[in-house]
């Protein structure tokens, strides 16, 4: 429903830039943006709107920032490209509305993105708001925002009193989500004996059911349904790559948040394990699963296939695959599809992965006990 | 009249864009400067240095008065730059960004900005490791912007993409060519509407496409061999499919693509009707690293890891000379002025006298990494790191 009425107000502009006496608004405009989707399309009506609203005045900003918040990401780029176009201009001309700007990015519920983008602009034309705003973001919803914030808060410990430092440093992690940051202030509460639990902060899943291996000779098992795919029965028995699997549990106790099944099972060459697990929400909500591995991989949750990549030894990153999820309340269940291929060389030897619950800013979620 | 009034536009358009370097290599892939300085000495000197707002391997794009270049910040290199600056003193113009809408994992020696921006003299076209794409006019206005991995979801190398596109015409190409989905694309330039869009080898990939002397075509080149296409279809011409390197980029010269395949092969289209090019030679000796080949005065030059530069014949790919520079690279050389512009990965720039066999002519010590191609107009070499832009003149 939604869709079509963006849709129709973008043929409706359509008409109305053909006809210029017919000026559009800049919601007309803006409707046309957002109805930008995936693979070009609606781009014919966008491509004009966007012209429109790049040589639009400073009254337009607000309005722009506002539809950044309804917009997908396509269309809230293009509408970022609109507001820096009018933004640079208003910069030149003194007529950048900073308090206009401030009020949006005080209100937390506005788009992250979109926030961080005012509070840019904003420092330009009152460099004071970084000390006026950026302290108090420490829990803010934005990471964008709070990145700065923790920053700060890094600042700060490093500068206090030795007898304070340990609960400035504290303070930093209540709020950081970047590794980067999250390892820094780690490594420095350790020095002070106050290790961190990175596992708790992350969120990461440590205890996994396994079975495998299955085959997956020459590649040839990404696409095969075996037997997990089709049904959970823990107490199962099937045939593998080298005979009879059953379930078996382990637990990582990786500080990093490593679940390495080579190092826990064996280092099998060609196969396929099947990692299940479940994860007990408190309530029915959105969230991220965020992966990093360098195996070919499926998952799946409470049945439903969530995701597929078929690349190996490529590399593994923090937060490498960022999945969306919806959790029903009480136990879910996770099964990822961890593919192993017969590369022979040292750096194509992982088998592994990381797993972690959070939410989109990335903080963790953690279990309902 | 009229045809003096036509022959003098035709002249002062050529003065204008010949000045151009406008994407990765060069107006027509070759890494030759378009509009050399007559008997360049090889002595250069920076004219200015300034400040960048982010990491980037992409080439400097030159326009007139103008320097563009590509930038990715932010704890996870999500932010994506566009900027551009005053070719004559440096200072920023204008500053645009986007999010990426892909991964931004990568290597932590290369980076989202990667692939070098590609201009038509009109828009300015960043695309990024994630494979998001935008275009701005030249004034920074944005025109549209195409996310390719939020449309396919595994499009993505998590090793980081690094190929750059190349515009020919109304079209924007672009490969997208890793493991899982891989295919390449041409976008249309006025709107970012696809094009065409073709299926490509499932393998990963980091090389560019290269133009054609003729413009009729486009060469892809994958691990499978090497594809030529028609720019404004997709539609492909000839193949050849002995294989050939994911990493540096063949070079074409006149009719011949000089193909980092089995050392260096030397591919000649057949007559229209085949599909499949003729092979005049192969050399195994040949073996560019990272960095691409080039050809200049009748000569093809290929640079190995260790940093030794070699001069092969071009009619038969045996070796005339070789000479060590010094330190490895990960940019490909240039041709400015007649001489060949090579920087290592530590940041020394050389500049290598290709008439008396490899000499070293004038050296600059730019003290910071340096894995970016540089780019090179009429008068000047243009270098970038993670944190600045260098523009050198040519004395």
């Amino acid at each position: 429903m939604y869709r079509d009425v963006r849709a129709a107000l973008a043929m409706l502009l359509g008409v109305t830039l053909c006809f210029p006496t017919l000026a559009a608004t800049t919601n007309e405009l803006i409707s046309a943006i957002q109805a930008v989707e995936s693979v070009g399309k609606n781009h014919s009506q966008a491509v004009n709107a966007i012209q429109e609203l790049n040589s639009g005045d400073a009254t337009t900003l607000v309005p722009i920032l506002n539809a950044m918040g309804t917009a997908n990401p396509l269309a809230l780029n293009w509408l970022q490209g609109a507001f820096e176009s009018v933004a640079s201009r208003s910069l030149v001309a003194g007529n950048l509305p900073k308090e206009q700007l401030e009020t949006f990015v005080v209100e937390r519920s506005n788009n992250a993105q979109a926030r961080r983008l005012a509070y840019e602009w904003l420092v330009k034309v009152d460099p004071s708001a970084e000390q006026r705003l950026i302290p108090g973001m420490l829990d803010d919803p934005s990471t964008y925002l709070r990145r700065d914030a923790v920053a700060y808060a890094i600042h700060q410990a490093k500068s206090a009193e030795a007898d304070q430092q340990r609960e400035f440093w504290k303070v930093a992690l209540n709020g950081a989500v970047d590794e980067d940051q999250v390892k820094e202030i780690a490594a420095a509460l350790k020095k002070l004996d106050s290790p961190v639990n990175l596992i708790e902060h992350f969120g990461y899943l440590m205890d996994w059911k396994l079975i495998g291996p299955f085959d997956n000779i020459e590649m040839k098992g990404f696409n095969v349904v075996y037997p997990p795919e089709n049904e959970i029965d823990l107490s199962a028995e099937y045939q593998g790559l080298k005979g009879a699997v059953k379930w078996e549990p382990f637990h990582s106790d990786d500080p990093e948040g490593l679940f390495d099944i080579a190092k826990l099972t064996e280092s099998h060459k060609g196969a396929i394990d099947y990692a299940y697990t479940t994860f007990n929400s408190s309530e029915e909500r959105d969230l991220e699963f965020r992966l990093s591995i360098q195996n070919a991989f499926k998952i799946w949750v409470n049945g439903e296939l969530l995701f597929a990549r078929e690349e190996y030894h490529r590399g593994m990153h923090f937060d490498q695959y960022i999945v969306a999820a919806h959790l029903h309340k009480g136990e879910n269940v996770i099964l990822l599809k961890v593919c192993q291929n017969e590369q022979d060389q040292d750096w194509a030897q992982d088998w592994s992965f990381t797993f972690r619950v959070c939410d989109s800013t990335g903080r963790a979620i953690q279990a309902a006990r | 009249m009229r045809i003096l009034f036509s022959f003098t536009f035709v002249c002062l358009m050529t003065s204008q864009s010949l000045a151009d370097w406008r994407q990765f290599r060069g107006n027509d892939t070759t890494s030759i400067a378009s509009s050399p300085v007559e008997n360049w000495s090889g002595q250069q000197s920076v004219a200015w240095k300034s400040s960048l707002p982010g990491r980037g391997l992409g080439s400097p794009v030159i326009i007139g008065d103008k320097v563009f270049l590509t930038a990715s910040s932010g704890p996870r290199q999500e932010r994506l730059h566009v900027l551009c600056l005053s070719n004559t003193d440096g200072k920023l113009l204008w500053e645009r960004t986007t999010w990426a809408t892909g991964r931004t994992g990568c290597h932590q020696k290369t980076c989202v900005a990667a692939p070098s921006p590609a201009s038509d003299g009109k828009y300015i076209v960043g695309f990024y490791s994630s494979n998001d794409v935008v275009c701005y006019d030249l004034e920074g206005q944005l025109i549209w912007f195409r996310g390719l991995t939020y449309d396919f979801p595994n499009a993505s190398n998590s090793l980081g993409m690094a190929s750059s596109p190349v515009i020919v015409g109304e079209t924007a190409i672009i490969m997208v060519e890793c493991d899982d989905q891989s295919f390449s694309c041409g976008l249309d330039m006025q709107t970012g509407e696809t094009r065409w869009q073709i299926e490509r080898p499932r393998k990963a990939n980091w090389t560019s496409p290269s133009i054609s002397a003729d413009g009729k075509s486009v060469l892809l080149q994958s691990t499978a061999g090497v594809s030529a296409i028609d720019p404004a279809t997709g539609q492909e011409l000839w193949t050849y499919s002995e294989g050939a390197s994911s990493t540096p980029t063949l070079v074409v010269s006149g009719d011949v693509a000089y193909v980092p395949s089995n050392g260096i092969t030397a591919l000649r289209p057949s007559d229209s009707s085949s599909k499949q090019p003729e092979i005049l030679w192969k050399e195994g000796s040949l073996s560019p690293s990272t960095a691409s080949p080039v050809v200049a005065n009748n000569q093809l030059f290929v640079v190995n890891r260790g940093g030794v530069l070699t001069c092969a014949s071009l009619k038969d790919g045996h070796r005339e000379w070789q000479a060590r520079l010094e330190g490895g690279a990960s940019a490909s050389p240039v041709i400015a002025g007649g001489k060949l512009v090579y920087v290592n990965e530590e940041g020394l720039l050389q500049i290598v006298d290709l008439q008396n066999e490899g000499a070293v002519v004038s050296t600059q010590e730019l003290s910071e990494t340096i894995l970016s191609t540089p780019s090179v107009d009429g008068k000047a070499i243009y270098v970038r790191s993670d944190g600045h832009l260098w523009k050198l003149s040519m004395d």
